[in-house]
């Protein structure tokens, strides 16, 4: 009965069909969009709907697009500050998160399930309404600030002491709301590779003279590599791009790549360039993916 | 390479004392006392469960003892680290590092060590050498077959010279001839390095073909320590006896106590047994009597000795090549087990016995085991 249902399976392509469906569905739904994007940000913009046209003569697309992208310092500031608030944000979850992971992988199996619940807790209440939390938090008034302010207070000398600190709409603040919200796309991954990890390592090390922490950086780090860079990714990306939090708690002047593609594609109306950044971000996040994979394949090469 | 002087016996090398490990209200090793001398090749051989790894950590300083003490070189161990401990393990699951070559697996230990990098690196190739690994030392563990990677982990646990090595179950994965070898080779390595081994192992062959003495341990308790044969010769309970080898095990009462012996009434045997020595029984004791098939002797013919002497049919039997297991059926219904060895160069039912022929047991006085009904 099993096996005739498998060879009806076999017989009629079904397999083949249900190996391809998500292949079809990223074709459809991501690369046949992103090409439109490529072919889009080759176009110009003109007052007509949608708002841009190709060229009438060969060769119908122009670079003047990418030009301006690479020398107009407004795009390259906003990638830069991408870079750096993404970057900053994915070291301070790691810092945060590794911790927290290993706390969990060490904790009673009952306790396990509880710690990773509160991990997960966030996601039930609106993203955007965790972000206006924040921005009550940050403001001069709350006493979060006041709290954060009389600690700085005892710091520094009088001459340097402040009424309150200046949080909202600073970068300061994107980076602050962007770690607490990615912080779970940092402990998930890593609890998922620590957790794997055989302890009796940890046994074989320390029996072989080596103290706790010479443990931890000989065994446990080298092998959750694989867990921080999934853990890493999952926070990297999404910071580049991200929109809501800069757009809420960051400062206009100082936007990141996100907030620059909707300025883009909606005041200014300029979908060429909209696209441009678009293609950019995408291939700031692609090829540092793709070297690494290729230095990974080499050492894993190497080793053999 | 420093190896110890066998001339200087030290008795007392690794003492424990009243030992035991209570998990919640259980006891997984329960009041252990025990000494290993310097060099000595020890095995603790228990069933599954036993608490044979439970005193191996302790040993290893992985699990603290509940009560009692642990001395290792007249230093006591309680509250020193694992890795301060002169004390090495090789692990049943090997615990081979992925990330590491074969030679840092082995190195690793040597970082600790106050050494300059050229002589660590000697070292290594030394080790590696003692257990013929030194052409795969730039693989990872992953592409090591099991009896490598088991190689690979006692090369590991031996590099830094430890005063006592601990194996727990360190040839469990490997096949017959394989086991044999490495069985060899710990022998050879234990004498070369004058390392005091401790072996964990269920298997009952592995520890006496390995080990100078055994521990035969039960439910957490040492029921009896010694040597190979000791132990096979001389169990001094029913259970060591069962555990180690096979055994007849006959339930019976002393019928006469004479100087030199006493006679045992089996009603299942049907026949009076003669025991010898008499040690401590006394007429009426309930005992058990017990003898090894091997120490049995079979024939077709019935034999001149005038007492120990039982009639059966042959039930069935099994041919292994040097030898043949029987298993007779006596006219009370009991079924025995005895070996013979086969001599000739014919079948074992030419040369002993067949299905259902009669055939004649005797037993030796001294071949013959008396355990109270209680041990
Ligand atoms: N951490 C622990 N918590 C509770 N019980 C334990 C723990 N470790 C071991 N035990 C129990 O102690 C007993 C002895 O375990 P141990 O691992 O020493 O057995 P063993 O003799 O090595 O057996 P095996 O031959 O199967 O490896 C077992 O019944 C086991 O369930
Ligand atoms: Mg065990």
């Amino acid at each position: 009965m099993r096996s005739a249902t498998r060879d009806w399976f076999n017989r009629r392509g079904w397999r083949d069909v249900i190996i391809a469906s998500p292949y079809l569905w990223l074709v459809a739904f991501f690369l046949v969009p992103f090409i439109i994007v490529i072919v889009m940000s080759f176009a110009k913009t003109a007052t007509q709907s949608p708002p841009f046209a190709f060229l009438p003569d060969w060769p119908f697309i122009r670079f003047e697009t990418y030009q301006r992208l690479f020398t107009s310092s407004l795009y390259i500031r906003a990638g830069a500050i991408s870079v750096y608030n993404a970057a900053v944000a994915t070291v301070l979850c790691l810092l945060i998160g590794y911790p927290m992971a290993l706390a969990i992988t060490r904790a009673g199996k009952s306790l396990q399930r509880l710690l990773l619940m509160l991990v997960i807790l966030p996601f039930w209440t609106s993203f955007l309404l965790r972000v206006y939390a924040w921005i009550g938090l940050m403001g001069k008034n709350s006493w979060f600030n006041k709290a954060l302010t009389s600690a700085y207070n005892v710091f520094v000398p009088t001459s340097w002491e402040l009424p309150g600190i200046q949080m909202m709409n600073t970068n300061f603040a994107v980076v602050l709301v962007m770690v607490y919200s990615y912080l779970p796309f940092m402990v998930l991954p890593l609890y998922a590779n620590l957790e794997k990890l055989d302890t009796t390592l940890n046994e074989a090390a320390m029996d072989l003279g080596s103290r706790r922490w010479e443990v931890f950086r000989d065994i446990t780090l080298p092998l959750s590599i694989p867990g921080i860079i999934a853990g890493g990714l999952l926070v990297f990306i999404p910071a580049m791009g991200e929109l809501i939090i800069p757009s809420l708690v960051g400062n206009a002047g100082d936007p990141m790549i996100g907030r620059v593609i909707q300025q883009e594609f909606g005041q200014n109306r300029d979908w060429p360039m909209a696209s441009a950044v678009a293609v950019a971000l995408l291939l700031m996040l692609v090829v540092p993916l793709m070297l690494y994979n290729h230095f990974e394949a080499k050492a894993q090469k190497g080793a053999a | 390479m420093t190896a110890s002087n066998p001339a200087t016996p030290q008795p007392d090398f690794i003492r424990i004392e009243g030992v035991t490990k209570s998990f919640g209200t259980f006891k997984a090793v329960n009041n252990v006392s025990l000494n290993i001398s310097k060099g000595e090749l020890f095995a603790l051989l228990g069933g599954s469960g036993c608490g044979k790894t439970t005193l191996l950590r302790m040993l290893a300083g992985f699990e603290a003892p509940t009560e009692g003490r642990i001395f290792i070189d007249g230093q006591d161990m309680a509250g020193v680290p694992a890795y301060d401990r002169p004390v090495n393990m090789m692990f049943q699951s090997y615990a081979l590092f992925p990330h590491m070559t074969v030679a840092k697996n082995v190195g690793y230990g040597l970082k600790h060590e106050n050494m300059t990098q050229g002589q660590r690196d000697d070292r290594v190739k030394e080790m590696l050498g003692l257990v013929q690994m030194a052409h795969l030392a730039y693989r990872r563990p992953h592409q090591l077959s099991g009896g490598q990677r088991q190689r690979v982990a006692l090369a590991r646990s031996l590099a830094k010279l430890p005063k006592l090595l601990l194996l727990d179950e360190p040839l469990g994965a490997l096949d017959k001839k394989l086991r044999e070898h490495t069985q060899f080779e710990f022998a050879n390595i234990q004498y070369k390095l004058g390392i005091t081994f401790v072996v964990v192992t269920h298997d009952q062959e592995e520890a006496m073909t390995l080990a100078s003495r055994i521990a035969v341990m039960d439910q957490g308790v040492i029921r009896q320590i010694g040597s190979p044969s000791d132990i096979y010769e001389h169990p001094n309970s029913r259970f060591v006896a069962d555990f180690i080898g096979s055994i007849n095990m006959v339930d019976g009462e002393v019928a006469r106590v004479e100087a030199n012996g006493v006679e045992v009434l089996c009603p299942t045997l049907g026949e009076p047994v003669f025991v010898a020595p008499a040690n401590s029984h006394r007429q009426g004791d309930k005992v058990s009597l017990a003898f090894r098939p091997e120490k049995v002797a079979i024939s077709r013919r019935k034999p001149a000795a005038a007492i120990n002497v039982l009639k059966g049919k042959v039930l069935d039997f099994g041919y292994f090549g040097k030898d043949s297991l029987f298993r007779i059926k006596l006219a009370t219904g009991r079924v025995l087990s005895v070996n013979a060895v086969n001599t000739a160069r014919m079948s074992a039912e030419q040369a002993v016995a067949t299905w259902e022929e009669d055939v004649y047991l005797s037993i030796a006085p001294e071949a013959a085991m008396l355990f109270g009904a209680d041990s």
